[in-house]
């Protein structure tokens, strides 16, 4: 315990705390981008799956109870994602004091650049998102689980909403071409030899999560959902 | 060649600097950069003023000693070059630079376009060391060592500690500099009784320093004379972190 919190006092192991958080946040948007695909199931199979999702490890767990378990997890991901990148900016902000008058780049990306606030649009539209299809605003008559289907339609028929997911994806998938590879980076699992798998993963993750998430609203918008 | 200069001239480390303009002339295409400051200087000597302050040692790109910011590249841009080795047949006739020193909090600028390293040096005095036996040397080849090590601990030990990677990263992190001395240490036999100390102690004296933290763009590897790869950040990672598992012993 006290190594650890040694290590979490060091940048490399606030590095270390964002890389194994990301690593289950990755994990959970590539389950969350296939699930949404069952809407391309249709109405009975899609809000079959949204009560598989609530009744998944009964009976030995109560109802809802692995679903629990993991919005916990997932939530302490998140706060502790954002603490540990809110602190490492305020030391990266802090090491400049005075900045050049010129600065060219030759390695960075967009996506590396734009990490942080990348991350800050996703953070924003995890609130909204949540608040959008978790407790129905801004959808009229939203019925709760038992009508997921009609609640993505319904969300999605308005083109705004369509506009900004698809803004909010794109930031998740740059968020991951970058953030994926850095991910191994900065758990030392990285080497010479994997480095392009890495790149090439993170890559593939970036926009295949990228297409895989704006198929839905675009479906309901252009009306293959409805 | 003539060229104009806009250069970074500070009094000392307490004084405001600010950018002053100069004019070289009559620059031949063959000398190397700090050639070209030479000339500014000795003109700027014979008018009775400051010459630019700028270090220098051995002028064949292995001591480290040089480096500045030209023209938002440290050390110029060209690939796997110190500042002492960039030509001046890179730029052409008329060209304005821009030349700055390197900007870190834990590199103070003492002087014009000299920056205080002396912060790599206590991350060295930290863990950058091995232990060894006195006496009569041992044979040469009593400790045997893979070929791919010594490759990989050659191509760290390379590092001349010049403090490009700090002046290109984004946050002004020293992850490649500890980084390189960590793995051309820990990937030798003579560095392995230290190996997880080191980590533990030269990783906490660089964040002492107040250099910023490593955010994977490879700013510092493309700005590295010694074209040091970013494997050696993975690898000191990894380190530190079976330094943790360990109880940093």
């Amino acid at each position: 315990m006290a190594a650890a919190l040694t290590l979490y006092r060091s940048t490399i192991g606030k590095k270390a705390i964002m890389a194994i958080t990301g690593f289950i946040g990755y994990g959970f948007v590539i389950l969350h981008m296939v699930g949404n695909l069952h809407i391309f199931e249709g109405p009975a199979e899609f809000n079959h799956y949204a009560e598989f999702l609530r009744t998944i490890g009964t009976p030995v767990l109560p109802e809802r109870g692995l679903l629990w378990i993991l919005r916990v997890v997932l939530l302490a991901s998140v706060i502790l994602h954002v603490t540990a990148a809110v602190q490492l900016t305020r030391l990266d902000w802090a090491s400049r004091p005075q900045g050049y008058r010129q600065t060219k780049r030759k390695q960075a990306t967009f996506a590396s650049m734009t990490l942080r606030w990348g991350g800050i649009a996703i953070f924003f539209f995890l609130i909204y998102h949540l608040a959008h299809f978790t407790f129905g605003v801004g959808i009229p008559n939203f019925a709760g689980h038992e009508s997921a289907y009609q609640n993505v339609v319904t969300g999605f028929s308005n083109p705004i909403n369509v506009a900004l997911y698809i803004v909010a994806v794109g930031a998740l998938g740059m968020h991951l071409y970058h953030g994926v590879w850095s991910m191994f980076q900065t758990l030392g699992l990285n080497g010479a030899r994997t480095d392009g798998f890495w790149r090439g993963l993170a890559a593939l993750s970036g926009i295949l999560l990228f297409l895989g998430f704006s198929t839905v609203p675009i479906a309901v918008i252009t009306g293959v959902v409805r | 060649m003539n060229l104009t200069l806009h250069v970074w001239r500070q009094k000392n480390s307490r004084s405001e600097g600010r950018f002053e303009t100069y004019q070289a002339k009559d620059i031949i295409p063959d000398m190397s950069f700090l050639e070209m400051l030479d000339v500014v200087n000795q003109e700027l000597i014979m008018k009775g003023e400051e010459p630019i302050a700028f270090e220098h040692d051995c002028r064949e790109g292995i001591c480290g000693s040089c480096g500045m910011v030209i023209n938002g590249y440290p050390h110029g841009g060209q690939k796997g070059t110190t500042a002492c080795q960039l030509h001046m047949r890179h730029y052409k006739d008329g060209d304005t630079i821009t030349i700055e020193p390197w900007r870190a909090r834990a590199f103070p600028v003492l002087k014009d376009l000299i920056v205080d390293r002396s912060a790599f040096d206590r991350i060295i005095q930290s863990g950058g060391f091995i232990s060894a036996t006195t006496g009569v040397a041992q044979d040469a080849n009593t400790v045997l060592v893979p070929k791919s090590n010594a490759d990989a601990a050659m191509d760290a030990a390379a590092c001349i500690g010049c403090g490009a990677c700090v002046a290109a990263c984004p946050n002004a992190s020293a992850m490649l500099f500890t980084a390189a001395k960590i793995s051309h240490l820990g990937l030798l036999p003579q560095g392995q009784p230290e190996r997880y100390a080191r980590v533990v102690q030269m990783v906490e004296q660089m964040d002492k320093e107040g250099f910023g933290g490593c955010t994977n763009i490879g700013e510092c590897s493309a700005a590295c004379p010694k074209e040091i790869s970013l494997d050696v950040i993975a690898r000191m990672n990894r380190d530190l972190l079976v330094a943790t598992i360990k109880g940093g012993k």
